[in-house]
């Protein structure tokens, strides 16, 4: 959930946008980590691991337990990467590919 | 191949300090950070301080990023790379990065690395389990982005930032269930427990989190007392309902660009495990190569700005800025840090120092 009022904090976001996970359409700010708008809206689990779920851990690109598909790409670390319009975001399951 | 004086790679506190103190002495400095903006960690740090009263100590941390970003942007002898990643430092000096998806190199005459650090994990069932977040995590996501990472959560860790991250999720109108602390006291410091404490949020010590409940994410952690030899006490295990597990245990260097410089490392738990010996003008034992903030030393802010001012001119000094009035300036710093260390909280830090320095 967006914290709407903060006593210290004010948040600057960039403009509103649609992407969709897992074929359902979503809405986030465009700039901000993929995870931070799946988390938004509720999405914790963002792959799968030896038959476990995984989320977000450390939320700075350091832990790689966010990887997701974005785009047909795998293993992108989506709290970090910045959102754009029209993003096609998937559950990762497995390792992912390398594709060249 | 690009190249500059000096390269900093990680564009945190440390970073952003050692860059200015460089430029500043007259060197053309590189900087790069893989994040999108500038200032590592404390770009989450709304609270005061908790670092030495003599250094900003009423100054919220991300004020004092805006006042180093503003100063970074003025100075032309500073070029900064975010959104670059520095992914190798290979044995004749060449540096790897990514940046957009492309892949870089270049060459430094000085590096110094402020990668900073990571957090620890915690060893229970389940702690896999989406909903199981690093404080800087939570700090992320509701200091930064504006979300609330659950709506009720256990704190793991009583030290201070397990302290300040709950009274900030209170801030962010999030519940925090309990705050527990393996130890028989509480670490942090008396006014942040105090102020979460005022807020009815018990700090349990001598407690542990058992396990992590869920399937797909968290919906409950098992709570229970511990020995004195940290050892769980049988049947006195309760679960309680939380959505959120913050683990608040510590931070550990990343270091691991700092060993491929093939320096010496150590393995010194009070400056938060394996950390590269370095001398007083934190050049690393590979020469030419220094180092700057928590990648060496989990310590704070204020410590880590202050290294980052001295590796900065000692790198700037190595390559040829050797004014007296500029290695006066590095002395002089040294000797505030030795004076930021010499309190009781700098306790633990003086004696990982002590082990490295004695064991040589
Ligand atoms: C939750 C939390 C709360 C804290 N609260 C306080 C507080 O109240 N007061 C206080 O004084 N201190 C506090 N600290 C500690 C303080 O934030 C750190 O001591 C300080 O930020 C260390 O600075 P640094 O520059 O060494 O590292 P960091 O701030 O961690 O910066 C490291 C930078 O390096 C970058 N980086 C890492 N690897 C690479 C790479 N391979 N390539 C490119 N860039 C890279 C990172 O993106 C990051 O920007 C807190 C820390 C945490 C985790
Ligand atoms: S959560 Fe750690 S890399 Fe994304």
């Amino acid at each position: 959930m967006r914290i709407t009022d903060h006593p210290v904090l004010e948040f600057e976001h960039g403009p509103k946008v649609q992407f969709t996970f897992e074929g359902k359409t979503y809405e986030g700010y465009e700039g901000e980590p993929i995870a931070a708008a799946l988390h938004a809206a509720g999405v914790k689990k963002l792959r799968e691991h030896d038959g476990r779920p995984r989320g977000l851990f450390c939320a700075i690109g350091n832990c790689s337990s966010c990887l997701m598909e974005v785009n047909g790409v795998t293993n992108v670390r989506v709290c970090i990467e910045p959102l754009k319009a029209g993003m096609v975001v998937r559950l990762q399951t497995g390792h992912g590919r390398l594709e060249f | 191949m690009k190249f500059s004086d000096i390269v900093v790679i990680g564009g945190g506190p440390a970073g952003m300090s050692a860059a200015l103190a460089a430029a500043d002495a007259g060197v053309r400095v590189t900087m790069m950070d893989r994040g999108q903006v500038l200032g590592g960690q404390l770009i989450k740090q709304t609270h005061r301080f908790f670092g030495s009263e003599r250094e900003r100590a009423g100054t919220r941390g991300i004020e004092i990023v805006k006042i180093l970003r503003q100063q970074i942007a003025e100075n032309k002898n500073i070029e900064v790379l975010k959104n670059t990643e520095c992914l190798g430092i290979y044995s004749d000096g060449v540096i790897s990065y990514e940046t957009d998806g492309k892949y870089g190199l270049m060459t430094g005459e000085k590096v110094i690395i402020a990668t900073g650090a990571a957090e620890k994990m915690l060893q229970f069932e389940n702690n896999d389990l989406p909903g199981v977040y690093g404080a800087g995590a939570v700090q992320t996501l509701m200091n930064v982005y504006g979300i609330q990472p659950g709506q009720k959560v256990l704190m793991i860790g009583a030290g201070n930032i397990g302290l300040i991250v709950s009274y900030q999720l209170m801030q962010a109108g999030v519940q925090v269930a309990a705050i527990v602390e393996a130890m028989p006291k509480i670490g942090g410091y008396k006014v942040h427990a105090s102020k979460v404490a005022r807020m009815g949020v018990p700090i349990l010590t001598r407690k542990t989190c058992k396990a992590a409940l869920g399937t797909d994410h968290v919906t409950g952690a098992v709570l229970a007392d511990m020995d004195e030899h940290f050892q769980i006490i049988p049947g006195t295990e309760e679960e309680i309902e939380v959505d959120t597990i913050c683990l608040a245990v510590g931070l550990a260097p990343l270091s691991e660009l700092v060993s491929q410089t093939r320096c010496k490392m150590r393995y010194i738990p009070q400056l938060g495990g394996f950390v590269p010996e370095r001398d007083e003008n934190l050049e690393l034992t590979a020469k030419g190569y220094y180092v700057a903030g928590d990648v060496s030393c989990i310590e704070e802010a204020t410590a880590a700005m202050i290294e980052g001012s001295i590796a900065g001119l000692s790198a700037a000094i190595a390559t040829g800025m050797n004014h007296p009035e500029i290695i006066g300036k590095r002395d002089e710093w040294i000797k505030q840090l030795e004076n930021l260390r010499s309190g009781k909280t700098g306790a633990k830090i003086r004696s990982g120092f002590a082990v490295m320095n004695g064991g040589k």
